[in-house]
Formats: C-alpha cells, sequence, structure tokens
C-alpha cells in the first residue's frame, strides 16, 4: 500500500489544473465549458492550499479555501447570469461565433 | 475734435464690418456716411484754423513703443500739410460713401462694402497724421490692406482676385524698401520721429555706407529707399502694373482710393520727407526722372486703351508723375497743390465714368458705347467738368495747377527742370488727346452697344448724380481758390516748416510763350481730337495701319506685364512648383508626416491580427505570456 503524500497530492491539482487550461482554449463549442474550466482551475489550486495546510500544520490555507469556495460561487453566479443574457441578445452561445472583439 | 476727425471713421467701420446685419444695410450705410461727413466737417474747420491762425498741435494718443532710446508715439500731428491731406481724404471720402449707396444698391453685401471704405478712410488718416515713420507705416500698410480687399471685393470674379493679389504683392516691393529705409533711419538717427530726424539730417550729411557692395551717400541712399515706397504705392513706372488691373474693384473704391487718396500717399510721403530729400540732389535727380518717365508713358498707354476706367487709371498714373517729378524739381508746394486739385477732377472722372458704366449695365468697352450725350446729360456735363480740369483747360483747376508744375520745372533752370517742363508739355498735350478720345467715344459718334438699347440709357439716380456735382464744383474752383494759398508768393508763410525749401525759388515772371502754350495745346487739342475720334476715323484707321508696330508696343502697355512675367513670374512659378512637386511632396511630405503615418498603419495592420476576437485565442496567449514570466521568474 502505499503511502499518499504531498507529492501526490499537488501532482492531482497540477493535473486537474492542466486539465482547466486545456479546456479554456481548446474548447470550440459552449461558452459555459469556459466556465467550467476556470471553475476546475480554481478547485485545483484549492487542492493545493488543504494539502500543504495539512502539510504544514496551519490552518490559514484552509481558511483561504474557503474563501475561494465564497468567490467561485459567486463568480459562477454572475457568469452564468452573463451568459444567459448574452443567449438573450445573441440567440447563441457559441463560442465560435462570439468574436465581436475582433479588431 | 482732431481724435473725432480720426476715429469717426474707424467707428464708423467697426459698427458696420461687425454689427452690420443687426442694423442692416441701409442704416449702417447712412451710418457710415455720416461718421465720415462729420469728420470731413472738423478738417475743413482744422484746415481753416490752420490757415487763418497758423495753428499747429501733436496730441500723443499714447505712448507706442518706449524701449531704451527708442520711443514712438500713437500721435496726431497737425500742421500745413497735413491739414490740407485732411481736408482731401475726408472730403472726397464722404463724398464717396454717399455715392456708393447708388451705386452699390444692387449688391448683397452692401454693410462689408462700407465698412473697408471707412477703414480705408482711417489707415488714410493715420498715414497722413503721423508725426514718425512708424505710426506712418502702420497706416502705409493699412491703406494697402484695405487696397486689396476692395480690389478683390467681388471675390468670385477669378480676375478680381488675382488683381487684387497683383496689387497686394507688387506693392509688397516697394514697401520692402520703405521699410529698409526706415530701418537705416532709425539705425543711423536712432530714432523715427519726423522732427528729431529732420533736425538731425543736416549733420549726417558726409556719412558713407556700404549697401550691396556699393558705397553710397547715407542720405541719398535713404531718399532712393523712401522713394522706392512711394514708387510702389503711386504706382509710378517699374512699380505701375498693378494700377489698372486695381480697376477690377467697384467703381467707387477706383475713385477713392485708386485715384485721389491712397496712391497719392508716395507723393505725400516724399513731400514729407523733403527736409531729407532737399540735401540730396541725387535723389532728386532720380525722383524727377521717374516722375517724366512715368507720365510720358502713361499719357502713351492711355491713348490707345479701350477700357473706360483703364484709360482714366492710366490717367491718374500720368498725372502721379506730374506730382513725382513737381517734387524732384524741389518745388513741394506745387505738388501738393497738383494732388489736391487732381483729387478732386480724377474722383469726378471716375465717379462719372461709374455713372456711365452703371448706364450701360457694366459694360466698360468704350467701343461698345457712343451717342449717348442727350440721354444722360447731366452725367455727359460731370465728365465734361472732370475732362476740361484734367486737361487743364484755362481757369478749371487743373489749368492752375498743371501748368505751375511746367512754369516752376522751366524756372528752375537746370537742364533736368527744361527736360521736365518739355515732358509736362508734351504730356499734356497726350492728356488732352486721350481724355477728349474718352469723351467722344462714350457720348458722341454712333450708338455701337449690342447689348442694351438706346432707348434704356439713362441718368444715374440722385444719389450718386449729387454727390458727383459737389466734386465737380470742386474741380471747377478748387485752383483759382487755393492758388494764392497754395503756390502764391506767400506760400512759404502757409507752409511754415512742414516743408523745407533750401533754394528760393526765383519768382521771375515765366516767359510769355510757356505761360501760353499749354493752355493753347490743350484748347486746339479738342477740335482735332473731334475730328479724329467722330468726324473723321479714316485717318486715325489709316495711321494705325501704317505704325502697326508702335500701335501693337502701346495697346500693350510697353509689354511691362509680358516682361515682368518673363522674368519674374515664370521663374518663380517654376521654382514654386518646383519646390512644392519635388521637395514639399516628394521629399518632406514622403518621409515626414506620410511616411510616418504610413508606417503606424502598416504596423497597426499587423497588430490586429492578434485581436482574432476568439476568447479562446486570447486565453492562450495569457497562458504563454504567463510561462514565459513565470520561467524567466524561476530562472533568473
Amino acid at each position: 500500500m502505499i503511502e499518499i503524500g504531498l507529492g501526490h497530492y499537488l501532482s492531482l491539482s497540477a493535473i486537474i489544473f492542466a486539465i482547466g487550461i486545456i479546456g479554456v482554449f481548446l474548447n470550440r463549442k459552449n461558452v459555459i465549458i469556459i466556465l467550467m474550466s476556470i471553475e476546475l482551475m480554481l478547485l485545483a489550486v484549492n487542492i493545493n492550499l488543504v494539502s500543504f495546510s495539512i502539510f504544514l500544520q496551519d490552518l490559514t490555507g484552509q481558511v483561504f479555501t474557503m474563501f475561494i469556495l465564497t468567490v467561485a460561487a459567486a463568480e459562477a453566479a454572475v457568469g452564468l447570469a452573463i451568459i444567459v443574457i448574452y443567449f438573450k441578445n445573441k440567440g447563441s452561445i457559441n463560442v465560435e461565433q462570439i468574436s465581436s472583439l475582433k479588431g | 475734435m482732431e481724435y473725432a476727425i480720426i476715429f469717426l471713421p474707424l467707428l464708423g467701420s467697426i459698427i458696420s464690418g461687425f454689427f452690420g446685419n443687426k442694423i442692416g444695410a441701409r442704416s449702417s450705410q447712412i451710418l457710415t456716411s455720416l461718421l465720415v461727413s462729420v469728420s470731413a466737417i472738423l478738417s475743413l474747420f482744422i484746415f481753416y484754423k490752420v490757415l487763418f491762425n497758423n495753428y499747429s498741435d501733436n496730441k500723443i494718443i499714447f505712448n507706442w513703443i518706449n524701449s531704451g532710446d527708442f520711443y514712438v508715439n500713437w500721435s496726431i500731428n497737425i500742421d500745413s500739410l497735413t491739414s490740407v491731406m485732411l481736408v482731401v481724404v475726408t472730403f472726397i471720402s464722404s463724398i464717396i460713401h454717399f455715392y456708393s449707396i447708388g451705386y452699390m444698391s444692387k449688391d448683397p453685401c452692401k454693410q462689408r462694402f462700407m465698412a473697408y471704405l471707412s477703414l480705408f478712410t482711417f489707415a488714410m488718416l493715420t498715414l497722413v497724421t503721423s508725426d514718425n515713420f512708424l505710426q506712418l507705416f502702420f497706416g502705409w500698410e493699412g491703406v494697402g490692406l484695405c487696397s486689396y480687399f476692395l480690389i478683390g471685393f467681388w471675390y468670385k470674379r477669378p480676375s478680381a482676385n488675382s488683381a487684387a493679389i497683383k496689387a497686394f504683392i507688387v506693392n509688397r516691393v516697394g514697401d520692402f524698401g520703405l521699410a529698409i529705409g526706415i530701418f537705416l533711419i532709425f539705425f543711423f538717427y536712432g530714432t523715427v520721429n519726423y522732427n528729431e530726424v529732420f533736425d538731425l539730417t543736416p549733420t549726417l550729411l558726409q556719412e558713407q555706407v556700404i549697401f550691396l557692395g556699393i558705397e553710397f551717400n547715407l542720405i541719398t541712399l535713404i531718399c532712393l529707399l523712401l522713394f522706392i515706397g512711394s514708387m510702389g504705392k503711386s504706382a509710378q513706372i517699374f512699380l505701375h502694373t498693378w494700377l489698372p488691373d486695381a480697376m477690377e474693384g467697384p467703381t467707387p473704391v477706383s475713385a477713392l482710393i485708386h485715384a485721389a487718396t491712397m496712391v497719392t500717399a508716395g507723393v505725400f510721403l516724399v513731400v514729407r520727407c523733403s527736409p531729407i530729400f532737399e540735401y540730396s540732389q541725387v535723389a532728386l535727380n532720380v525722383v524727377a526722372t521717374i516722375g517724366m518717365l512715368t507720365a510720358f508713358f502713361a499719357a502713351t498707354v492711355a491713348l490707345v486703351q479701350n477700357d473706360i476706367k483703364k484709360i482714366v487709371a492710366y490717367s491718374t498714373c500720368s498725372q502721379l508723375g506730374y506730382m513725382f517729378f513737381a517734387a524732384g524739381i524741389g518745388a513741394y508746394h506745387v505738388a501738393i497743390f497738383h494732388l489736391f486739385t487732381h483729387a478732386f477732377f480724377k474722383a469726378l472722372l471716375f465717379l462719372g465714368s461709374g455713372c456711365v458704366i452703371h448706364s450701360f449695365n457694366e459694360e466698360q468697352d468704350i467701343r461698345s458705347m457712343g451717342g449717348v450725350w442727350k440721354k444722360m446729360p447731366f452725367t455727359y456735363l460731370l465728365m465734361i467738368i472732370g475732362t476740361l480740369a484734367l486737361t487743364g483747360f484755362p481757369f478749371l483747376s487743373g489749368y492752375y495747377s498743371k501748368d505751375a508744375i511746367i512754369e516752376f520745372a522751366y524756372l528752375k533752370g537746370s537742364t533736368i527742370g527744361y527736360c521736365a517742363a518739355a515732358v509736362g508739355i508734351f504730356t499734356a498735350l497726350l492728356t488732352a488727346i486721350y481724355s477728349w478720345r474718352l469723351i467722344f467715344k462714350t457720348f458722341h459718334g454712333k450708338y455701337n452697344n449690342k447689348e442694351s438699347n438706346l432707348n434704356s440709357i439713362h441718368d444715374s439716380p440722385m444719389i450718386m448724380l449729387i454727390p458727383s456735382l459737389f466734386l465737380a464744383i470742386g474741380a471747377i474752383v478748387a485752383g483759382v481758390l487755393f492758388k494764392d494759398i497754395f503756390i502764391g508768393f506767400n506760400s512759404p508763410e502757409f507752409w511754415t516748416s512742414s516743408i523745407l525749401f533750401l533754394q528760393s525759388f526765383h519768382h521771375d515772371h515765366p516767359p510769355y510763350w510757356l505761360v501760353i502754350v499749354t493752355p493753347l495745346l490743350v484748347t486746339i487739342s479738342i477740335p482735332l481730337s473731334y475730328y479724329l475720334f467722330v468726324k473723321n476715323k479714316n485717318i486715325l484707321k489709316y495711321f494705325i495701319l501704317k505704325n502697326k508696330n508702335l500701335y501693337n508696343f502701346l495697346i500693350n502697355k510697353w509689354y511691362f506685364d509680358e516682361l515682368y512675367n518673363l522674368i519674374f513670374v515664370e521663374p518663380i512659378k517654376k521654382i514654386g512648383l518646383f519646390l512644392w512637386k519635388k521637395g514639399d511632396r516628394d521629399i518632406i511630405d514622403r518621409y515626414g508626416p506620410d511616411g510616418l503615418s504610413k508606417l503606424v498603419k502598416t504596423l497597426s495592420d499587423k497588430a490586429v491580427q492578434f485581436q482574432s476576437g476568439y476568447l479562446y485565442h486570447y486565453a492562450f496567449v495569457m497562458l504563454i505570456g504567463f510561462s514565459i514570466l513565470l520561467t524567466y521568474l524561476i530562472l533568473y
């Protein structure tokens, strides 16, 4: 039986973070997926914080995680609201078609 | 009172120019005319005071420049010379203001016209009342500017625009001379105030100065440079080409600016500076020679012109020549006397021509006039009076002044004096012939106009005729009334210190034949011209055919315009085109502003390609940037 240590947690968090990043710019379909990927990246960071908090015997990291979870919830609410409004206006949330920033 | 004379026209100009649209065309016309008339009456009063009380004054309005030793005042200097000029300027100006009400009745920009006229009057008044060269220069440029405005008044005509520009540029040549003259005066005298300059002049007679590599006597050089300024303003030969073209402006303008007042500013300058000119015989000879040349040249050209206003313009040029050679032989008071009488009869002739042009619906070619004297008796009478006065018919104003010039020239006794007298007599004959040619072609003979019906020709409205009538009275009596005051035996008492005569004049009676020869020539030229231009035109045709070259030479105005085109205009145009196309457009613009903006555009076109608008592109770029930053931080 392998002892699950700090290295494993960090690797997990790095993998989740990478999935999040790749999800942002490989995604061609849906804006909601981008939102989810960002959420994923935040969670990866949380895992990092929590594992260090246990490793260093310091509660600050876990407190910080609670903050991040709160902010993430708020952010998700705002982001989803924006997407709803956007869909009402444009009739699509297809990433391919969102290019009004084009110079 | 002096303040009112100067500033009432300015006030009228400001009101009519800036608030003309609010107070309406009619009221601004009446307002400006009245204000100028008030200042005319006041200047008559000043003249009266100067005449009987020997009044003279220098009212300082304010200190203009005060820097170290150099101080210049803005002032009103009243002496005999100024008072004469004040009367001429304000009197003629007010008459022409009234005349313009009639002449410009169909023009949409009446307020602007009246504002310019009044502004001109103001500038001319500051010119004649100044007590220093700097204020004179201000007035000098002011009248030049107003002349430019008024020549180009009908700015929709390309010919008017180019005539205005020509007048402005030719005048710049003269003004350059004047400016250098004033600089020289300041450099050597340390002051530009008349009194101090004139007092210092006798102490600087031996001063030499090197100019353009040639050594000159200082006084001579200053006089010559001042005279170049005069030549430009007074349209003397070589710098005369703008005056005939200036006839593109409305006729009242030609009468006021290009006959009676502005063009005489040059004569005024020479007379005003008589305390300097008197010390330089060379400069005086140059003035006299240029004057003679101009008088003769302009008269010959006037013989063959066909535009009614151009004939009168060349006649002005020729009469200005008379004034200059009078000044050149030292008879400054006679020059001013001729200036005085000339203002009346020449303004009258212009206003008469204006009436003719008005009646013929803007027709100016005398070949398409003729036979209308019964239709417009009043205008005819005015023109006859003007012509008689101009030609020097006995006992009208021109007779006294022009004959006085010839007599004084003869009595001078020097070679140049005899020359001047001869040229004067011959030019007087030419003057008579071209003036009567104008009258006979315009009013007598067959009716030649195809555009308008003979029956539609009639006299101009009263608002134009009555002001002209005043001038006609002036043209008749100005000579006989003022002869004794201006050029009589006691005239030095009138002029006092405003004119300096180093040599006193011989007061002998001129020989009997000389007194009689000019009036005689002038009188016999009337039937002669009648015969040539009305009765028997074949002689003239034959003569023209025989002397085709001479005729072409004259009708092309001695080829001055062509010559100047060839020497100055064309090369400068080529240089200008070269600098514009090659220098400015192909080098400076191409690598300067245009090049920079093109560079920025190319770069930004490249940068724009990054802005794809797709979210995942931005995220990707962010990621790359973030990784580079991290790598950098970790490694270093």
